[in-house]
C-alpha cells in the first residue's frame, strides 16, 4: 500500500514539476490521453476509421523523419518500404495462411531486407544525387509487379486478406498503439547515442568519420531501422484496407510522406506525426469539397511553407516556448526568469 | 528490319524529350540548387495551352506552339517569385513547395480539364515510309525542333556573356558575386530558360501523347533519372543519359515480354547499375560541398 501511495507521489510529482511547466509536453500527454479514450465518446465508425488510418501514416511519416531528418539522407522513395510491408504481410496471409499479429513482423522484415537492398548501393551516393536515385526503386519494385500479374494481382493488387481485429474499435485500438508505442521508441533512439551519431552524421558526415565512427554502418542502420517502422505500417494499412495494391507504391505515396514530414517540422518525430494527425483529418474533413481538395492541400502547404520553412510545430513551439541562455532548458514564453537557472530570459 | 526502325524512332523520339526536359532542369539546379520536381507539371501545362487554344479558340496549332512557351514561362517566373525565392536556404522546404506547386497545377488542370484522355492535333499531317515503317512527319518534326533547341541553348550557353555567368554561378556562387554578377538575377533568368525549355519540350511532344492531368509523372522519373546517370550539372551527361535511357526503353518495350510495364524499370535498374560503377554519373562533376 505504501509503495503504491509512494508511487503515486512520484507520479504526481513528475506531473507538476516536469510536465505541466511546458506547454509541449502539456500537449503531449492530452495527445495521448485522447487518442485513448477517444471510442469511449464517440462509436462512429467513419471517425475511428479516420484515426485509425492516420495513426498509420503518422508511423511512416516518423520513420522518414528518423532516416532522411536525422541522418540527411533524402529518402525519396518511401513508399518502398511501406509497399514492401503492406505486399509482404497480404502475401503471407492469403498464399501461407498466417495471421495478422505474424504477418505484420514479417512484411516488416521484409522491409528491413529491402532498406539493406536499396542501402548498399545508395550510401556511395550523397545529397541530391541519393534523393533522385531513391526515388526509382518503388518504381521498379511497381514494375515486377505489374509483371506478374498471378501472384500480386496485378493492377487491381492482392485483396480479401484477413482483418486486423473483429471490430472497428479493437482495429482502432491497436492502430493507435502501437503508433503510440513506434513513436515513443523513435523518439527514444533519436535521444540515444545512436540518434546522436545520426544528428552528426547530418551536420558534418566527415568530421564523424574523422572521429572514428563507421558512418556507412550507422546510416545502414538508419536505413533498416526506417524500414522497419515503415514496413509495420505497411502491414498496418494492408490488413486494414483488407488489400495490398499498386497504389502503396506510387510517387505520389513517396511524395506525400515527404510532404507531411517537411511540413510538421523534420528532425523532430513529433513534428511528422503532428502533421498527419493535422492534414490527414482535415483532408477528410474537406470531402464536400472532393474536386478541390487535393488543389487546397496544396495551397495550404505552400502558404504555411512560406511563413514558416522549418515546419508548422516546431514554429509554434517556439513560439510558445524559449531556451534559457544559460543552461538551455526550455522554458514556457511567459517566464521572465528560467526555471532551473534563475537566469534572465530575453 | 521494321523492328529495327521502330526502336530507333521510338528512342530518339523519347531520347530527346528526355535530353529537353533534363537540360532544364539541371540548369536550375546548377544555378540555384533547386531541385525543381515541378519542372514536367510545366510540361504539362504548356501541353494543356495548346490544347487550350486550338480546341477551345480555334486557332492554328503554331500560335498554340508560341502562346504556350509564352504563358507557360510567365508561370514558372511568377510561381518562383512567389513561393520559391521566400525560401531559398531551406532547402527542405524548396523541394515540398515544388512538389505542392505541381499538385496545384495538376488539381487546376483537373477542375478546368477534367480527368479525360485528351488529344491535340498534329502540326504537319502525314507519313513517309521506311523500309515498311510508317514514320510520322510530326515525329521527324519533334526531333529536328528539339536538336535545334538543344543546339541554340548550346550556343546561348557557351557563346554569350549570359551563358558565361550561368555557368560561373553554377560553379560558384560566392565567386561570381564577387565577379559582379547579379546572382539573384541570374537565378531567376535560369528559371526562365529552364521553365522554357520544359514548355517547349512540352509544345513539341503534345501531338505524339495523350493528355491528361498527370502525365508529368512519368517523365518526372525519367528525367531524373537521366539527370542522375548523366551526372548533376553536366549538360552533356543529360544528352548521353537521355538517349541512353530513351533507348533502353524502346528497346524493353518492343523486345521483352510484358515490355510496356518493365520500360521504367529497366531504365531506372540501368541508371542504378551504372551508379554502383560511377556513383558521381557518367559525366559527373563533383560539386565541392559548401561546408
Amino acid at each position: 500500500m505504501d509503495l503504491i501511495l509512494f508511487y503515486f507521489r512520484k507520479l504526481f510529482t513528475v506531473l507538476k514539476n516536469e510536465v505541466l511547466v511546458l506547454p509541449s509536453r502539456i500537449v503531449a500527454v492530452l495527445f495521448f490521453l485522447i487518442l485513448l479514450l477517444l471510442p469511449l465518446f464517440t462509436k462512429d465508425t467513419y471517425l475511428l476509421r479516420i484515426f485509425t488510418l492516420t495513426s498509420i501514416f503518422a508511423i511512416l511519416a516518423a520513420s522518414w523523419d528518423l532516416l532522411s531528418g536525422f541522418t540527411g539522407q533524402m529518402n525519396f522513395g518511401h513508399a518502398l518500404f511501406f509497399g514492401v510491408g503492406a505486399y509482404g504481410a497480404a502475401l503471407l496471409n492469403k498464399y501461407a495462411g498466417i495471421p495478422p499479429w505474424g504477418t505484420i513482423p514479417l512484411g516488416a522484415l521484409g522491409a528491413v531486407l529491402a532498406g539493406l537492398i536499396i542501402g548498399i548501393p545508395c550510401l556511395r551516393l550523397r545529397g541530391t544525387y541519393l534523393a533522385l536515385t531513391t526515388l526509382a526503386f518503388p518504381i521498379i519494385l511497381m514494375g515486377i509487379v505489374f509483371a506478374l500479374p498471378d501472384l500480386t494481382g496485378g493492377e487491381l493488387g492482392i485483396s480479401g486478406i484477413a482483418r486486423l481485429a473483429g471490430s472497428r474499435v479493437t482495429d482502432y485500438y491497436i492502430a493507435v498503439v502501437v503508433m503510440l508505442g513506434l513513436s515513443t521508441i523513435m523518439w527514444k533512439i533519436t535521444d540515444s547515442n545512436t540518434g546522436i551519431i545520426f544528428h552528426a552524421i547530418r551536420e558534418d558526415e566527415l568530421a564523424v568519420r574523422a572521429a572514428g565512427i563507421n558512418t556507412t554502418r550507422y546510416k545502414l542502420l538508419a536505413f533498416c531501422l526506417s524500414g522497419f517502422f515503415a514496413g509495420v505500417s505497411g502491414g498496418l494499412y494492408a490488413h486494414f484496407m483488407r488489400i495490398a495494391g499498386p497504389s502503396t507504391l506510387e510517387v505520389s505515396m513517396s511524395f506525400t510522406v515527404v510532404i507531411w514530414a517537411i511540413f510538421g517540422g523534420i528532425v523532430t518525430i513529433y513534428g511528422p506525426v503532428g502533421a498527419v494527425f493535422i492534414l490527414f483529418p482535415l483532408l477528410e474533413f474537406l470531402r464536400f469539397w472532393q474536386e478541390y481538395r487535393t488543389l487546397m492541400f496544396a495551397c495550404v502547404v505552400l502558404l504555411i511553407l512560406l511563413y514558416m520553412p522549418d515546419g508548422l510545430l516546431r514554429w509554434l513551439r517556439d513560439k510558445i516556448e524559449k531556451e534559457c541562455p544559460r543552461c538551455k532548458i526550455r522554458n514556457i514564453a511567459t517566464r521572465d526568469t528560467c526555471r532551473i537557472c534563475t537566469a534572465p530570459l530575453d | 528490319m521494321g523492328l529495327v526502325i521502330n526502336i530507333i524512332i521510338s528512342g530518339l523520339i523519347s531520347g530527346s524529350v528526355y535530353a529537353l526536359l533534363a537540360i532544364g532542369f539541371s540548369l536550375i539546379f546548377g544555378v540555384a540548387r533547386i531541385v525543381n520536381i515541378a519542372h514536367t507539371a510545366f510540361y504539362m501545362l504548356a501541353a494543356y495551352c495548346i490544347y487550350f487554344v486550338t480546341h477551345n479558340m480555334g486557332f492554328h496549332p503554331i500560335w498554340g506552339m508560341i502562346a504556350a512557351i509564352v504563358l507557360v514561362t510567365l508561370v514558372g517566373l511568377v510561381s518562383y517569385r512567389i513561393f520559391i525565392n521566400p525560401i531559398r536556404e531551406h532547402e527542405g522546404a524548396v523541394l515540398i513547395a515544388t512538389i505542392a506547386l505541381a499538385m496545384a497545377f495538376q488539381e487546376i488542370m483537373v477542375l478546368k480539364f477534367t480527368g479525360t484522355f485528351l488529344s491535340v492535333p498534329s502540326l504537319v499531317k502525314g507519313y513517309l515510309v521506311i523500309l515498311g515503317v510508317k514514320v510520322f512527319y510530326q515525329q521527324l518534326l519533334t526531333f529536328c525542333m528539339a536538336l535545334l533547341v538543344m543546339a541554340v541553348l548550346w550556343v546561348l550557353l557557351m557563346k554569350t556573356k549570359l551563358g558565361l555567368a550561368i555557368r560561373s554561378t553554377a560553379q560558384d556562387k560566392e565567386v561570381a558575386n564577387l565577379m559582379g554578377i547579379n546572382e539573384a538575377q541570374v537565378a531567376m533568368i535560369t528559371m526562365g530558360v529552364s521553365v522554357g525549355l520544359a514548355a517547349f519540350t512540352g509544345a513539341v511532344v503534345v501531338p505524339l501523347t495523350i493528355l491528361e492531368p498527370h502525365m508529368w509523372m512519368g517523365p518526372l522519373i525519367m528525367m531524373m533519372a537521366v539527370v542522375v546517370l548523366g551526372g548533376l550539372g553536366s549538360l552533356k551527361g543529360s544528352f548521353m543519359g537521355a538517349y541512353i535511357l530513351g533507348f533502353a526503353e524502346a528497346m524493353v518495350v518492343f523486345l521483352a515480354p510484358m515490355g510496356a510495364f518493365l520500360k521504367g524499370s529497366v531504365a531506372l535498374s540501368i541508371m542504378i547499375l551504372v551508379l554502383l560503377i560511377r556513383p558521381e554519373g557518367l559525366f559527373g562533376v563533383y560539386f565541392e560541398e559548401e561546408r
